[in-house]
């Protein structure tokens, strides 16, 4: 069973839910960092890296100037402004698409793999975490998403933080899941996103959860996205209280559970509901 | 004059810094976060122009095409497969690169124009929007660094992958927004690397910044990044964001971005 937290909007709290269910779920249940190019979860428990492997996800064009007869077929045919004037490749703009190569009468270009991070297996108290890190700026984070979820301890069970967002990265991390839970927030902004997120796991038929994070900032909305959820046969399965000792706890390196607060005891029942509901 | 806003970790405070500073320097909004665009929220406009924004996607004459197979082993993103008597795409794998019908041997391949999402504008506020399901949001910033040819702060995608990039091109200075949490530092380290990569001279925005908190002053100290503005926390800002307000409707937060506009136009000025 794999159940994945997203939220559309960034920011919303994913990281610090997955890292409070993550404490009081059992720790066989496999952790999967998707948030490959801001990957937090790991930043919260005492961890050692037990497998890393270099991971090889775009390709860039490179011309051999040897072979080379300045006909400019790659420069007219490249429509992403890779190839400058000069003939020579921006490797930040090139896709790796391979039409310059084609186009190319003499056969002086090539497709090479480009290194574009790491995926890790790390070892920490509440279990394992499959997670992964893309260089800045690199291609393809869709299909590191997509290798980290491949990493299998032989778990039955995974748990996994999304990213921010509905494009490649978010649709890699949710295809296939069993269960999604959207975190949001209520301000015009996370419910907009919420509306938009939940329009593809809908389309994924994936069944979906909705937690209203810091849902005092604004009970006028809290209400307007409860309502929203309701219409949509949306389960709201958790109203977290706006706390400022969750970002205090993050800083001191521990979950939210471990203090006794309003937000956590939140937390706590969202994870009861969720054990009931999914059997995590 | 390109001024880009961006922060590795979402949530941070983007639209908040670009839509808040838009105002109070005068310049053109641009949401490139076009997966989940929100800068609509906080301009208000009513007569909106809109222009789609598509990819080419091949079509194929069967009465011209051998089924010789060159279009799928050029596709470098299996957006192609042949399939009995025909062949078959996959619309959303596809980027529009053209590589298949540069491939065919027989022009057996007319590309046709299929919507991915759209552009939203009106004066001095422009709006990329990627249609969901759809996977790639990077065509719709491209069209938007087409489209945008007055002053402009460009309000980036969260994270630090190829979007971000898109977003970054041809800037003149990047604001970095981060938060001192652990999480805020991480991915604040990962967006300084970036715009380091890519010469992007930037300055470094703490938003919802609190006394005893030291970890981003910190760490600007000691790696001599300049932090240019601390945004103090306030709840009522948090609040008045929530309902879809600008901040500098609150006197107090007017001063705030008054003060980092000019810190920021300075910086502009030496870019």
């Amino acid at each position: 069973m794999e159940l994945v937290i997203i939220s559309g909007k960034g920011g919303t709290g994913k990281t610090t839910l997955t890292s409070a269910l993550s404490a009081l779920m059992d720790s066989s249940v496999l952790k999967v960092d998707c948030d490959v190019d801001a990957s937090n979860l790991h930043l919260m428990f005492e961890k050692e890296d037990i497998k890393k492997e270099a991971f090889y996800g775009a390709k860039v064009a490179k011309i051999d100037h040897e072979k080379c007869i300045s006909c400019n077929k790659c420069y007219q045919v490249c429509r992403f402004d890779a190839v400058v004037e000069t003939l020579d490749v921006n490797p930040l703009k090139c896709e790796g698409c391979g039409a310059c190569m084609v186009a190319c009468p003499v056969k002086a270009i090539t497709l090479e793999e480009e290194h574009t991070g790491y995926s890790y297996l790390t070892k920490t108290p509440v279990g394992y975490i499959a997670r992964a890190e893309l260089f800045p700026g690199a291609e393809g984070s869709g299909k590191l998403v997509s290798a980290v979820r491949k990493i299998n301890t032989g778990s039955e069970h995974k748990l996994i933080d999304g990213s921010p967002g509905v494009g490649c990265a978010v649709m890699a991390s949710i295809t296939g899941v069993d269960y999604a839970v959207i975190v949001t927030e209520p301000s015009q902004s996370g419910y907009e996103d919420l509306k938009r997120v939940f329009e593809l796991t809908k389309h994924f038929k994936i069944k979906s959860f909705v937690v209203i994070n810091k849902f005092d900032i604004h009970l006028g909305l809290s209400d307007v996205i409860k309502r929203f959820c309701y219409e949509e046969k949306i389960p709201v399965i958790g109203e977290i209280p706006f706390d400022s000792m969750v970002s205090h706890a993050i800083n001191q390196g521990k979950t939210i559970i471990e203090y006794d607060t309003p937000a956590s005891k939140a937390v706590v029942s969202v994870y009861e509901k969720l054990r009931k509901e999914v059997g995590l | 004059m390109k001024l880009v806003v961006l922060s590795g970790k979402g949530g941070t405070g983007k639209t908040t810094v670009s839509t808040n500073l838009s105002k109070v320097l005068n310049m053109a909004y641009v949401d490139c976060d076009v997966e989940e665009p929100n800068g609509h929220i906080f301009l208000n406009h009513d007569h909106v122009e809109e222009k789609e924004v598509f990819l080419l996607n091949p079509e194929f004459d069967t009465t011209k095409c051998t089924m010789c197979g060159q279009c799928v082993t050029s596709c470098q993103f299996n957006a192609l497969a042949k399939v009995l008597d025909r062949i078959m795409l996959f619309p959303s794998l596809c980027h529009g690169c053209g590589a298949c019908s540069l491939a065919c041997p027989v022009d057996a391949i007319m590309e046709k124009p299929r919507t991915i999402g759209k552009i939203q504008y009106q004066n001095q506020f422009y709006m990329g929007i990627l249609n969901i399901k759809e996977p790639m949001g990077g065509p719709v910033i491209s069209e938007l660094n087409k489209m945008v040819k007055e002053s402009a702060i460009f309000d980036a995608p969260p994270g630090t992958s190829c979007s971000v990039v898109k977003t970054l091109d041809h800037a003149d200075f990047a604001l970095l927004v981060t938060e001192p949490t652990k999480f805020g530092l991480h991915d604040l380290k990962l967006a300084v690397e970036l715009v380091k990569s890519l010469s992007v001279p930037f300055g470094i925005i703490e938003n919802r910044a609190e006394e005893e908190e030291f970890l981003i002053r910190d760490y600007c100290e000691e790696e001599g990044l300049d932090l240019i503005y601390q945004i103090p926390f306030s709840k009522s800002a948090a609040s008045k964001y929530a309902g879809g307000r600008l901040l500098i409707e609150d006197d107090d937060f007017k001063v705030h971005f008054e003060t980092l506009g000019q810190l920021v136009m300075k910086r502009l000025e030496g870019a």
